[in-house]
């Protein structure tokens, strides 16, 4: 697997040397390059789904999910369940590309190094919607809620991008400490509560069929943390991986 | 070695006059609230330390990006400094919240939005530590510690907003009254002596503290620099 993503780094690299440094271009190499290497070895998507589901049945005996107390918790269940396997994801993503040294044959790409970053928040959108559309309609199916609803999924992707835009960042700087995969989920988890509470207000509001302008604040507020915080990490990844 | 400057002697003991005329201001001049009684007398304390803790957080986002511009190490003493005093300040204006919300609010700790983005702020605070541990390299060190203080300081105040679309019950002092808030007073004019008094002195202490704080680095630096010279 390592090998494989060696070679694809190197394909980046080749990619992108007789073009100009286009930047779609190697951001979109880069994710293919994760993609390409997962469905070969299923190794993370298996985890994280395997990982959602043991979450679920967890919180179905933590919480005794009656039909009542279902109706009001789904939204906080699937978000957290979502954070969780996210993690998995993003120490995992970077892990490999630290552990052979891939990381270095990215950087040293002629290209512009948010390039990277965005082509690595392409991948870990990719993995965690993967998860998500599997989670819901498994979720769905166990407790008899419609989770099917375009406002739901709307919520659900905009909540995605937020956690992994920020995520892909942190991760990037935790594996290049001594505590690596454990100090993830303890930088990040502060940064992305806003995300996640407004995740969970957002899709409360979808399933209990609030007025759209009750829904209006927290989906303001996922779409404008979204732009900062993209724009954020665009602005300091160059600081992240300089050596 | 260069001995304590004299205006930093001078200072440390300004703080601790400020903070004993503070404190008479807080615990005897200023008038017992009619409704809470004497445990108000908590809150000149906890706005004052509220207030520089907030300072040392914004000092410490602004200086991250100004390492991060110049790249000089000087700069990302001044932030850790900046985050190590205000960290412990935070701290106990959370205590002193929890001392006065036990008989106003009858529970030690609520959910409410100022209260959830104080503990989520020290977890910030506190993982930024822990992030500086793990990293050896003193100038990577300083440039993580500059980007997660950046993401710290603007994540902060989002989840104060998205907090506060759940109700609130904290009491708005300052600026306009909410009825809804349970624990508000209007202040009378020897209150307002207290306050303002609270606040300057507790920006006098932060001063002190934050300064010796750089100082320490700084001659941390050079005991560093010194053994290296030593062992060469």
């Amino acid at each position: 697997m390592a090998v494989k993503t060696q070679k694809a780094a190197a394909a980046v690299q080749n990619a992108s040397v007789p073009a100009s440094p286009n930047f779609f271009k190697a951001m979109l190499a880069v994710a293919r390059k994760d993609l390409t290497a997962e469905l070969r070895s299923r190794e993370l998507l298996s985890a994280m789904l395997v990982f959602s589901m043991l979450v679920i049945l967890i919180f179905n005996f933590a919480l005794e999910l009656e039909p009542d107390i279902r109706r009001k918790v789904t939204a906080g269940v699937l978000w957290a369940t979502f954070a969780f396997a996210g993690t998995l994801g993003l120490n995992r993503s970077m892990a490999i590309e630290k552990d052979r040294g891939c990381m270095d044959g990215l950087l040293l790409a002629p290209v512009d190094r948010s390039a990277i970053y965005f082509g690595k928040v392409i991948s870990n959108l990719v993995f965690m919607l993967i998860v998500e559309i599997v989670v819901l309609p498994m979720y769905g199916v166990l407790y008899g809620v419609n989770l099917f609803q375009p406002g739901l999924l709307g919520v659900i992707l905009l909540g995605s991008i937020g956690y992994t835009a920020v995520g892909t960042l942190i991760s990037t700087m935790t594996v290049q400490t001594r505590m690596r995969d454990v100090l993830l989920p303890i930088l990040l988890f502060p940064i992305a509560i806003p995300v996640l509470l407004a995740a969970v207000k957002a899709s409360n509001g979808f399933l209990s069929g609030a007025e759209f302008s009750e829904i209006l604040a927290p989906l303001n507020l996922l779409i404008v943390y979204d732009v900062i915080f993209i724009a954020i990490a665009f602005m300091v990844f160059d600081f992240v991986v300089e050596e | 070695m260069k001995s304590k400057p004299t205006t930093l002697a001078a200072l440390d003991i300004v703080s601790i006059i400020v903070l004993g005329i503070s404190t008479y201001l807080a615990l005897v001049f200023a008038p017992t609230e009619a409704v809470m009684g004497q445990v108000q007398r908590v809150f000149y304390f906890h706005i004052g330390t509220a207030w520089v803790g907030l300072l040392g957080f914004i000092l410490a986002a602004v200086t991250g990006v100004i390492y991060l511009v110049t790249k000089d190490l000087k700069w990302d003493r001044v932030e850790v400094a900046a985050v190590e005093v205000s960290l412990i300040f935070f701290f106990i204006t959370i205590v002193l919240g929890s001392v006065w919300a036990r008989p106003a609010w009858n529970t030690w700790w609520t959910w409410d939005p100022r209260l959830t983005t104080a503990a989520v702020t020290e977890l910030i605070y506190v993982a930024y530590f822990m992030l500086r541990q793990g990293i050896e390299d003193p100038e990577r060190r300083a440039r993580f510690g500059a980007v997660y203080t950046l993401l710290g300081g603007i994540s902060a105040p989002i989840t104060f907003m998205v907090i506060r679309m759940f109700r609130t019950i904290h009491p708005v002092v300052i600026g306009n009254q909410s009825a809804e808030a349970q624990g508000g007073f209007s202040m009378t004019a020897d209150m307002r002596v207290a306050f303002f008094f609270a606040l300057f002195a507790f920006t006098v202490i932060f001063i002190d503290l934050f300064w010796r704080r750089i100082r320490l680095a700084d001659l941390q630096e050079k005991v560093e620099q010194l053994r290296l010279k030593v062992t060469i």
